[in-house]
């Protein structure tokens, strides 16, 4: 057997631990984010919604669709590789990983794997949620799938490097709770930042989940406050310096070696 | 290549400055049945850290099986299979999907899996246990389920870090027996415990760490050949008040019925009981007072604190 079939192995077997991780215990993985959107939707959408009128064209309750979608895939990409890897540290069974050949970037494939597993099925779950509330269709499907893959890569790397350097899990909810959610918010979900005076919308150009949000809009929608080419950059960019970050972490063995 | 391991000049300088590797030479041949024995804190366990690549060495070489840890550390990897000193499995997976992910992890084919898993368990007598979550087995079922973690890829050189402690006698048997059984079957074993009776009954071989140097590394037949002095008690079936002043060994009395008997190496028990049929005395049994290693073991520890000192 070649190097390669043994990696092949090792991969899916990380993979399929992750899926049915989080498949076990889906009342705490799964159903929150179906549960929420229903609540967006109807307090933002249905009640609020109705007075605020059009926006970029859209009913507010359509134009909504896109941005909470991804709001789901990132917080579950997130959340999904930071408790798993910080929960194998934690009960050192990380140690099974770190003594088997199993070489650094088929683990970090396997767990980003995993979170991207978990953000597509509460991705599909949310979009299920918002097909009730909304009737909105795909104007370009390719663009929305691979922004949605992307983002979802991305905000896995991002768990796992919280992960290696959490030692507590304070330290795995500290980042979601104080720079991923407010990120997320700013980063125009709920409203276009064409609607911000001229320095909030410069400085809105500097949150990167805007970027990340109206691709996936614009996948959707057709509409975006950013050109879709700037923003497929950004991410891919993000994408190798965090998985180059991720590795490089592994190699020192940091937070899972003496 | 008849060496299962072969460390040269290995040393360990953690971050804060602890040396807990100085240079240690060690060699165990293919086969053999090892014991690393040490107090706590010797470097045992840096050792096995090493050897196991779950800790980075500061400097020296680490040859498994023929293969340099540095320049192929996966091919080490595949040679080793390890129980560690703590419990490091997912306690909430079922104990079957811990060591199919395992068997995954060293690249066998997940049918395959099932079938090396099945033997791993029935072998170890888990396999009524197989679906039940791994934080709900007893001690001695979690010890045993890292066992069928590290057996599971078939690997020709097994460490066990302290497999039996805080097993019962039972199952402390029934392990002993099965490494004495993989062992048979060829797989070379390094044991490190601080049950040293486990020790002289288990290995052929014996390295003593002490203060991240090797103090003593010989067979484990030549090691107690020379220890020098036993000591034995001796129940007896008549209370005993004074003992004669002409005893061949030198003899104390612990309480009425008990005798302690203490035999320089060239001292005979027959002269010991020659002299005590003469005296009139019976004796209902004897036993050691303390395993011969584990004299040997105290000895070189003491030595070396008063060294220090």
């Amino acid at each position: 057997m070649s190097n390669w079939q043994r990696y092949r192995i090792a991969y899916f077997t990380i993979v399929i631990k992750e899926v049915l991780r989080f498949a076990r215990i889906w009342v705490q993985t799964i159903l929150p984010s179906a549960i929420m959107t229903s609540l967006y939707f109807l307090i933002f959408g249905a009640l609020i919604g109705e007075r605020i009128g059009e926006m970029d064209g859209y009913s507010y309750q359509s134009f909504i669709v896109p941005g909470l979608i991804l709001m789901a895939v990132i917080t579950n990409s997130y959340a999904n590789t930071v408790s798993s890897f910080f929960q194998a540290k934690y009960q050192r069974h990380v140690e099974e990983l770190i003594i088997a050949p199993v070489p650094n970037w088929i683990i970090l494939g396997g767990y980003v794997t995993g979170g991207v597993a978990r953000g597509l099925v509460v991705g599909a779950v949310v979009t299920g949620v918002t097909l009730y509330f909304a009737n909105v269709g795909v104007k370009h499907p390719l663009l929305t799938i691979l922004v949605v893959v992307l983002t979802s890569i991305l905000f896995s790397l991002a768990g796992f490097i919280n992960a290696v350097f959490a030692k507590s899990f304070d330290d795995i909810s500290i980042i979601p709770t104080f720079v991923l959610t407010p990120l997320t918010y700013l980063g125009g979900v709920f409203y276009s930042i064409s609607l911000l005076p001229a320095f909030w919308q410069k400085l809105s150009l500097a949150n990167p989940v805007l970027y990340m949000i109206n691709a996936f809009r614009y996948g959707i929608l057709g509409v975006s406050d950013i050109r879709p080419e700037t923003a497929l950059l950004l991410i891919v960019g993000f994408i190798l310096v965090l998985g180059s970050v991720a590795l490089w972490l592994l190699h020192k063995g940091v937070g899972i070696k003496n | 290549m008849s060496h299962a391991i072969r460390l040269e000049q290995l040393k360990k300088t953690y971050a804060n400055g602890t040396e807990a590797l100085k240079g240690i030479d060690l060699q165990v041949e293919q086969g053999d049945f090892f014991a690393l024995l040490g107090p706590n804190g010797a470097g045992k366990s840096t050792a096995i850290g090493i050897l196991s690549s779950l800790v980075r060495k500061t400097s020296g070489r680490v040859e498994v099986f023929g293969h340099d840890l540095d320049r192929e550390p996966q091919e080490v990897k595949r040679h080793i299979g390890l129980v560690p000193q703590d419990f490091n499995f997912n306690q909430w997976e079922p104990v079957e999907e811990i060591i199919i992910n395992q068997a995954g992890y060293y690249g066998i084919p997940r049918r395959q899996a099932y079938g090396k898993t099945k033997r791993v368990l029935k072998e170890l007598d888990l396999w009524g246990k197989r679906r039940a979550q791994a934080r709900s087995l007893s001690g001695g079922m979690k010890r045993r389920l890292m066992i069928a973690r590290a057996l599971v890829h078939e690997p020709p050189l097994m460490i066990l870090d302290e497999p039996t402690a805080g097993v019962d006698i039972e199952i402390r048997r029934s392990m002993w027996a099965f490494m004495e059984e993989i062992n048979r079957a060829g797989t070379t074993i390094i044991l490190t415990t601080h049950y040293l009776e486990e020790a002289e009954n288990l290995c052929r071989s014996i390295a003593i760490i002490d203060d991240g140097r090797i103090v003593e590394n010989s067979s484990m037949q030549a090691l107690l050949h020379r220890l020098h002095r036993q000591a034995f008690l001796l129940t007896l079936r008549q209370p005993i008040q004074t003992l004669p002043g002409d005893a061949p060994v030198r003899l104390r009395i612990q309480d009425e019925y008990t005798l302690e008997a203490v035999l320089e190496q060239e001292q005979t028990l027959n002269s010991l009981f020659g002299w005590l049929n003469a005296q009139g005395m019976e004796v209902l049994s004897m036993r050691n007072k303390q395993n011969r290693l584990e004299q040997f073991f105290l000895d070189r520890v003491r030595k070396k604190k008063a060294e220090a000192a």
